[in-house]
């Protein structure tokens, strides 16, 4: 329970670690997006961990990250193909961020520094956590940013065609005004305690 | 089991080992997606042909031609040509590429135009998506070139950069002048029937 846990909140992967802000910043456009990468990088993350943990001692540590590349980016592959196959529309609107998975730091991050370490349960749940983490994340983000950059979230319109929305929001310089903020209020929570 | 030590033998075998493993499974996803991938890629070409063209009952993706890099869809309802899909894209856009689907009817007149693929800033070029610009099109018969109105044509850009609206129009017009190239003799013989015919319903009424 605390390995799920610590990922959500504690070590939150994307405003604690500060891991994996590239897709961070460029897939948050919209709540969609974010959730559909969060849930994506899950995927990746659980099963990649899972395989680490349970070939660790087969790999020598010497070629570790060559072995943990090849095992990541095979997962990744899958998602692609799968996405491709079975939500084509969200595959388009992420395009070449799922590919980017493979270089995900979060992902090879979470592989050295705990399924590397850890038996495959804690090393799943682990993976799970972190998921969840980064997935919560950039949904938020996604939805912040597309209520005042776009005046809709998950593509409902909240407001009329003309008015005039915040537009920088959805632009690059809105993702780092918005992960800024979200990295202050994180911390101001976690002071508080 | 303890650790695996870092010699040569046991690096190569445990990559080896790793890696046959991982492509074997690649192979199986590879062979269980192959076929939904080919037909979710079908239909989002046959929902964008449907999208462009008046009715038609023939497979035109089956008949699709490719001429100077551009895919064709002619459309025919009853054997007569009804029109022709074309998929064109443009390299003017802000963010690289974009590709669209416009329908052209046997005169050369647009009867619809919709964007399938593009990167365009979301909530400026991407208003080109919305129905106060693309409904611009709809219908629109023309000589030569497409040109915004800051060019000198009668289309409203999107703002005033006119960067995608101009795209748009690019996109178009490479369609187009193909499509009068390639498909002018069709054209003119349409022509020749719908006027046979028109003239055949004056003689009926007379006749009446």
């Amino acid at each position: 329970m605390k390995h799920l846990l610590n990922g959500i909140w504690k070590e939150n992967p994307t405003l604690v670690l500060v891991l994996g802000t590239c897709p961070t910043l460029a897939v948050t456009t919209a709540a969609m997006n974010g959730l559909g990468m969060g849930a994506a990088t899950t995927f990746v993350l659980v099963f990649s961990n899972l395989f680490i943990a349970l070939l660790k001692n087969l790999i020598p540590d010497k070629v570790r990250i060559a072995a943990f590349v090849v095992i990541i980016a095979s997962f990744v592959t899958i998602v692609d193909l799968t996405m491709k196959a079975f939500t084509p529309a969200l595959y388009a609107a992420l395009g070449v961020f799922i590919p980017l998975i493979v270089v995900n730091c979060i992902i090879l991050g979470r592989a050295e520094a705990f399924a590397q370490k850890n038996k495959p349960i804690p090393a799943i749940l682990d993976g799970i956590g972190m998921g969840i983490g980064f997935t919560l994340a950039l949904t938020i983000m996604g939805s912040v940013r597309e209520i005042l950059g776009n005046g809709s979230i998950f593509d409902i319109k909240l407001v009329s065609e003309s008015t005039k929305t915040i537009l920088i929001f959805i632009l690059p310089p809105g993702a780092f005004f918005t992960y800024g903020y979200f990295i202050a209020i994180k911390n101001r929570l976690s002071a508080n305690k | 089991m303890a650790k695996l030590e870092s010699n040569l033998k046991n690096m190569v075998l445990s990559l080896v080992f790793i890696s046959m493993g991982m492509s074997a499974a690649l192979g199986y996803v590879y062979l269980l997606t192959k076929e939904p991938i080919e037909k979710a890629n079908k239909e989002k070409e046959v929902s964008a042909v449907k999208m462009v063209l008046p009715e038609f009952d023939n497979d035109p993706v089956k008949e699709m031609k490719t001429i100077d890099g551009l895919s064709f869809y002619p459309a025919s309802k009853g054997g007569q040509f009804i029109g022709c899909a074309v998929n064109t894209f443009t390299d003017k856009a802000f963010s690289g590429k974009f590709t669209m689907m416009v329908g052209f009817l046997p005169d050369g007149t647009i009867n619809k135009s919709v964007v399938l693929d593009q990167k365009e800033t979301p909530g400026l070029g991407t208003k080109m998506k919305e129905p106060k610009f693309y409904s611009q099109f709809e219908n629109k018969k023309f000589e030569g070139e497409l040109k915004v109105k800051k060019d000198g044509g009668d289309i409203d850009a999107i703002s005033a950069a006119t960067i995608t609206s101009r795209a748009y129009c690019d996109g178009i017009n490479r369609a187009y002048k193909l499509f009068m190239k390639e498909f002018a003799n069709e054209t003119n013989s349409n022509k020749i029937d719908t006027t046979t015919t028109d003239k055949a319903l004056e003689t009926l009424k007379k006749e009446e």
